[in-house]
């Protein structure tokens, strides 16, 4: 029952959403563009990352990757089949860096991903240097930024769904034995290896398609632009600061941030990045687990609190040590 | 009849140390085996190459005629061998039932959601935990945190159960319920290979003893007899006071 309700007013609050933009302007539908692709980039990272606590840097590189894919691809085959073409380029992608690198512990493997978006952003200036001879490629499409919205907002809502099945079936408690303990998970029985490769495959294809489907609204992209490492570190930190084990932390984090990022960016556009930065270890040291566990263990202090009640408090005692 | 399992030469070296030096024996279904030694002979090391934890170095390891040894512990898992950990595992952010559900979906033949649900509730009472499978794992008290171990180990429906020091760290009420808990399961056919300490637990449980020292097995044979063994003496109370 009370999952029924929950879809039905996700389906409300989405429908609102979609037509918004026919009030707002077009400045009003560009935040929302902005918004909805940060929302979908911090849910599609956490979902890999927020169980598995590996944290990847890679976002860019597939975002790009399908910026790229776009850019390449929009004047030769028709629209659905670029993004069917991302989405694979995305997976392929992904499969062999996951094969290859999730063998990585810890930071050995943030810095892998990092470099590999470095890696990917150099390979491809190369090669439009060299073989193409332009640097940066121009995006014309026939349909206007609504339509562009409209794309995103159902990206977001499928991710958003995908993240909900995947916590409830056998792969979510396989995620959450692995987070918990790699060890166990592997005497259980789980194959801890096709598990993350499988999260890591279906977290970078959405983010490639996030990058595929924004593309056109820059009309000029180059690899400066689409594999701007900063885009890696805000979905991050969007992630974190709403907390990455859960299912509505990403969104609870991204729309304050991005608010807040557009604001400082229009006002502040010399000191946006040292701003940015003291922002992220702030979040880091004062919400480690992100705003929605730091509520909720709040609000469970607070229900304990009635000291007429002494067994409340001995519970609380217990729970606590 | 092939045994269960057979270990032929089995041996790990850490860089220059071998911590098992070619150990070799074999255990028959049903059978409930301790493996003693004093700390740092290489018992637990034993038991870390069995589950698959560590790679051993040289050597085979065949359960029911399927070599396993080099097999990624996963899949070791799945051909029948679960264990417990010297120091307790618990999986701190789930709760009590699904860390048992978590063996039970992840075997060969996983449950449905519904028989899962049951088969953890029903491990849980069969291992003195009835009603708890809400609670948080960590929140467990050290015994209770074992016997959940002991919960999950079983729901992998092993051939072979290793139980690395399960009954350490037990008081003497909580150690006879211990002790009572393995007989029965030994009772019920399991193969049960127990490194421990506690040597009432031994006698009474493990008609089989194989005794390590410095990697090395030194006895293997009737309890009894192999604690009475000079040599086994000697490992466990030292060379002048044996001498002595």
């Amino acid at each position: 029952m009370r999952t029924v309700i929950g879809f039905a007013l996700a389906g409300v609050v989405l429908a609102g959403l979609a037509v918004a933009p026919l009030y707002l302007g077009p400045y009003g539908t560009g935040l929302l563009i902005g918004m909805t692709g940060y929302v979908t980039l911090a849910s599609a990272w956490a979902m890999f990352s927020g169980p598995t606590r590996f944290v990847s840097l890679a976002t860019v590189a597939f975002f790009g990757i399908g910026a790229y894919t776009m850019a390449v691809l929009y004047e030769s085959l028709p629209y659905p089949l670029v993004l069917a073409v991302a989405a694979l380029v995305g997976l392929v992608v992904a499969l062999v860096v996951g094969l290859s690198t999730l063998r990585l512990a810890g930071v050995y493997f943030v810095i892998f991903t990092f470099g590999l978006a470095e890696l990917v952003r150099q390979l491809v200036t190369w090669y439009e240097v060299n073989v193409t001879g332009t640097l940066g490629r121009y995006l014309f499409v026939s349909f206007g930024s609504e339509v562009i919205y409209w794309q995103l907002l159902g990206l977001c809502a499928a991710t958003f769904l995908i993240a909900w099945v995947i916590g409830r079936s056998r792969i979510g408690l396989a995620l959450k034995v692995i987070g918990d303990d790699e060890v166990v998970a592997v005497h259980c029985g789980i194959s801890t290896a096709r598990v993350k490769l499988a999260l890591f495959a279906v977290s970078s294809v959405i983010i490639t398609l996030v990058g595929a489907i924004q593309a056109p609204r820059w009309t000029y992209i180059e690899p400066l632009i689409v594999f701007n490492p900063t885009v890696s570190f805000l979905t991050l930190i969007m992630a974190l600061l709403g907390g990455a084990g859960r299912l509505w932390g990403p969104l609870v984090g991204a729309v304050p941030l991005f608010l807040l990022f557009e604001w400082l960016s229009a006002n502040f556009p010399d000191h946006y990045s040292i701003i940015l930065g003291l922002l992220f270890m702030a979040i880091v040291f004062v919400l480690p687990k992100g705003v929605l566990e730091f509520a909720e263990t709040g609000l469970r202090r607070l229900r304990r609190r009635p000291p007429q009640d002494g067994s409340a408090t001995v519970a609380g005692k217990e729970v606590e040590g | 009849m092939t045994p269960l399992l057979s270990i032929d030469e089995l041996t790990k070296r850490f860089g220059g140390l071998t911590a098992v030096d070619r150990i070799s024996f074999s255990m028959e279904e049903g059978e409930a085996v301790a493996l003693l030694g004093p700390n740092g002979s290489g018992k637990t090391t034993v038991l870390n190459m069995i589950s698959g934890h560590l790679p051993a170095s040289a050597g085979r390891i065949r359960l029911g005629g399927t070599t396993i040894s080099g097999l990624p512990a996963h899949r070791i898992a799945h051909h029948g061998v679960a264990r417990t950990f010297q120091l307790v595992r618990v999986l701190p952010s789930l709760s009590v039932e699904e860390n048992v559900l978590a063996a039970i979906r992840f075997r060969v033949r996983p449950a449905s959601a519904a028989e899962a649900d049951e088969e953890a509730r029903s491990l849980l009472e069969r291992v003195g935990l009835a009603g708890r499978g809400g609670e948080p794992a960590a929140a467990l008290t050290y015994i209770d945190q074992k016997r959940m171990e002991l919960a999950r180990a079983l729901g992998s429906r092993p051939s072979l159960l290793l139980l690395d020091e399960w009954l350490a760290g037990l008081n003497p009420s909580e150690l006879r319920i211990g002790i009572d808990l393995i007989a029965r399961l030994n009772d019920t056919g399991m193969t049960v290979l127990l490194v421990e300490h506690v040597m009432d637990a031994v006698r009474a449980l493990c008609p089989r003893a194989i005794v390590m020292n410095a990697g090395r097995k030194i006895a293997d044979g009737a309890t009894a007899e192999v604690l009475k063994d000079p040599e086994v003496v000697r490992a466990y109370l030292g060379e002048s006071d044996a001498v002595a």
